[in-house]
């Protein structure tokens, strides 16, 4: 064996068990830490930080969402924000019917994504490469028309949401929604890091190589698919649904932005997709990048960057964030 | 009387009108190692591919150890002991060689413990003689060894039938006797082996037995020094 092919990651052995519970601590550690800071800083920083953190977390939640299916399983989902805007409409369709603390709303917002995802993924899975991920853009297109043309959530108008009163601990309901964002976003790892690690981890990694030896190697393929467009699904509707209280009025064009699709794809690409963390580091870095642009150039820069940065890594870094910091490891043993 | 473990009846499948396969019957009998022939482009592989699954036959039946496979995905067939190889080996190229083993270790087996999987597949790499490789990446290996590979994540998936398509394709003589030699000692070990294979050596030396398809049908089926014989499968193989 070269030198050169030995520095390659796929020549890495599988994670030592001591190496796992690091990682997981390491979740949540940093998801502590984080916690810990927004609660202290409290009223002390800006109304505009909260708004930009949870940008990014939002899309923390995105991106490691995609990449259950995307990443870990090869199968390109372009339907992120219609799933999004599922969570964002389910908590809008719940607000004016029975309305509840914003966690339950949560809770159905995933059920429901979950159940599209669900489904989705039974019409659509056989379809292979590409085939598949012109069914999933389609889908968004479908659901968005549907919204347009549904009055009682506002149609194209859009619909205003009112905040809920906020007690106790928090001084602004922003401040809620950037904890509740924090927790999800640790949530949305953790069940990507446990899926990565589990067999159904190892199943999906044998089918983004090639699905027909999967097959034959006795891989359920259709049903590992299913378990992770539901997981999927269901994590981008549980992202979606804070957001209706986060920005006070939701129209179509938001809710099924294709910054929320490109984004959920590009952030993974950045960091990279074969671990938890890499959509994570592709969130923060590409999702900091565009709050900055946003504010000091302008907000048109927003997915300019992305593009931009897509192009670099896909070209110079194709296995992203993680690829570059793994060389490199293994460069100084 | 031995009993079948595999029997395929009136296998038949159309692309688009093209019959690449008509009704094509085989049978594999318990610990029998069969040669599979034909031309290029006869319909050898498309018949694996109903065999094993990864194509659904348009009419025919498949009974396999007893029970009726013909609408079985191939996953549950694999399971079931029901392995093969593929005519151009495609590893989990993003796995090690041993993460590759460990695949069908898992799912069609069915171990779930981490220590057991890893100490299994390196008795199969051992088996297979790619012990020293196991953690190497699948891009790393020669011709022969990802064949190798090929075979020993077939083995590890514990088949009561192998489907070997074309293992020994563009090696070296001495590298044919390797992998014949491994073949046998599976067969020893109760594995029935349907050998698809154009080196004529290679059949000769293995097969109990010799099926010839021709077009998509199969034009002979018997004892190899007979089948040879056969004036059709001597047109077929060599021209008027």
């Amino acid at each position: 064996m070269s030198r050169q092919a030995l520095s390659t990651p796929e020549l890495r052995k599988p994670a030592p068990i001591s190496g796992r519970s690091r990682s997981g601590l390491a979740i949540m550690l940093i998801g502590a830490a984080l916690l810990a800071a927004t609660m202290l800083l409290g009223s002390h920083i800006g109304e505009y930080y909260y708004l930009a953190t949870y940008t990014i977390l939002q899309f923390v939640v995105l991106g490691t969402a995609w990449n259950i299916l995307g990443g870990y399983g090869g199968y390109v989902n372009f339907g992120t924000a219609g799933f999004f805007a599922i969570g964002c409409y389910t908590t809008i369709v719940l607000n004016k019917m029975f309305p509840m603390p914003l966690f339950f709303e949560m809770l159905i917002a995933a059920a429901t994504a979950g159940v599209v995802g669900f489904g989705t993924g039974y019409l659509t899975l056989r379809l292979r490469g590409v085939f598949f991920s012109i069914a999933t853009l389609a889908l968004a297109i479908v659901l968005q028309t549907l919204i347009v043309n549904w009055s009682f959530v506002g149609g194209a108008r859009g619909v205003y949401v009112i905040r809920p009163a906020i007690s106790g601990f928090f001084v602004s309901y922003v401040q809620f929604l950037v904890v509740l964002m924090v927790g999800l976003a640790i949530f949305a790892v953790a069940v990507a890091w446990a899926v990565e690690k589990s067999w159904i981890g190892i199943g999906l990694a044998a089918i983004r190589d090639d699905e027909a030896a999967a097959e034959t190697s006795g891989v359920p393929s259709l049903r590992l698919k299913l378990i992770a467009t539901t997981m999927s699904g269901a994590l981008m509707g549980m992202a979606g649904a804070p957001f209706p209280y986060y920005v006070t009025y939701v129209d179509p064009a938001t809710a099924f932005s294709l910054a929320i699709a490109v984004n959920a794809i590009a952030m993974p690409l950045v960091g990279g997709t074969a671990t938890w963390w890499g959509p994570v580091v592709g969130a923060i870095l590409l999702g900091s990048a565009q709050q900055i642009l946003t504010v000091t150039i302008s907000s048109a820069a927003n997915l300019f960057i992305v593009g931009v940065l897509l192009v670099v890594f896909v070209t110079v870094a194709p296995r992203g964030v993680v690829g570059i910091v793994r060389g490199w490891k293994r460069g100084r043993k | 009387m031995i009993a079948k473990i595999l029997e395929a009846t009136g296998v038949t499948k159309r692309f688009d009108g093209f019959a690449a396969l008509t009704s094509v019957d085989l049978t594999l009998l318990k610990g029998e190692r069969v040669g599979l022939i034909g031309p290029n482009g006869s319909g050898k592989s498309t018949f694996v591919n109903c065999l094993t699954g990864i194509l659904a036959p348009d009419d025919g039946s498949i009974i396999f150890d007893g029970n009726d496979i013909t609408k079985t995905p191939a996953w549950l067939r694999a399971r079931r002991g029901l392995a093969r190889t593929y005519q151009i080996p495609r590893p989990f190229r993003g796995m090690t060689v041993q993460e590759n083993i460990e695949v069908p270790l898992r799912f069609a087996v069915g171990h779930t413990s981490a220590g057991t999987i890893s100490e299994a597949a390196q008795v199969i790499l051992d088996q297979v003689g790619l012990g020293e490789k196991a953690d190497l990446s699948p891009k790393g290996l020669t011709q022969v060894e990802l064949r190798k590979l090929e075979l020993g994540r077939a083995l590890a998936a514990q088949p009561k039938v192998l489907i070997a398509d074309e293992v020994m394709a563009g090696l070296s003589e001495s590298e044919v006797d390797e992998i014949l030699a491994l073949l046998n000692r599976l067969n020893a070990e109760g594995i029935s082996i349907l050998l698809i294979e154009h080196i004529m050596r290679a059949v000769m030396l293995f097969a109990q037995r010799i099926v010839v398809i021709v077009a998509g049908s199969k034009i002979a089926d018997g004892l190899p020094d007979e089948v040879m014989q056969q004036e059709d499968v001597e047109r077929a193989y060599l021209g008027e």
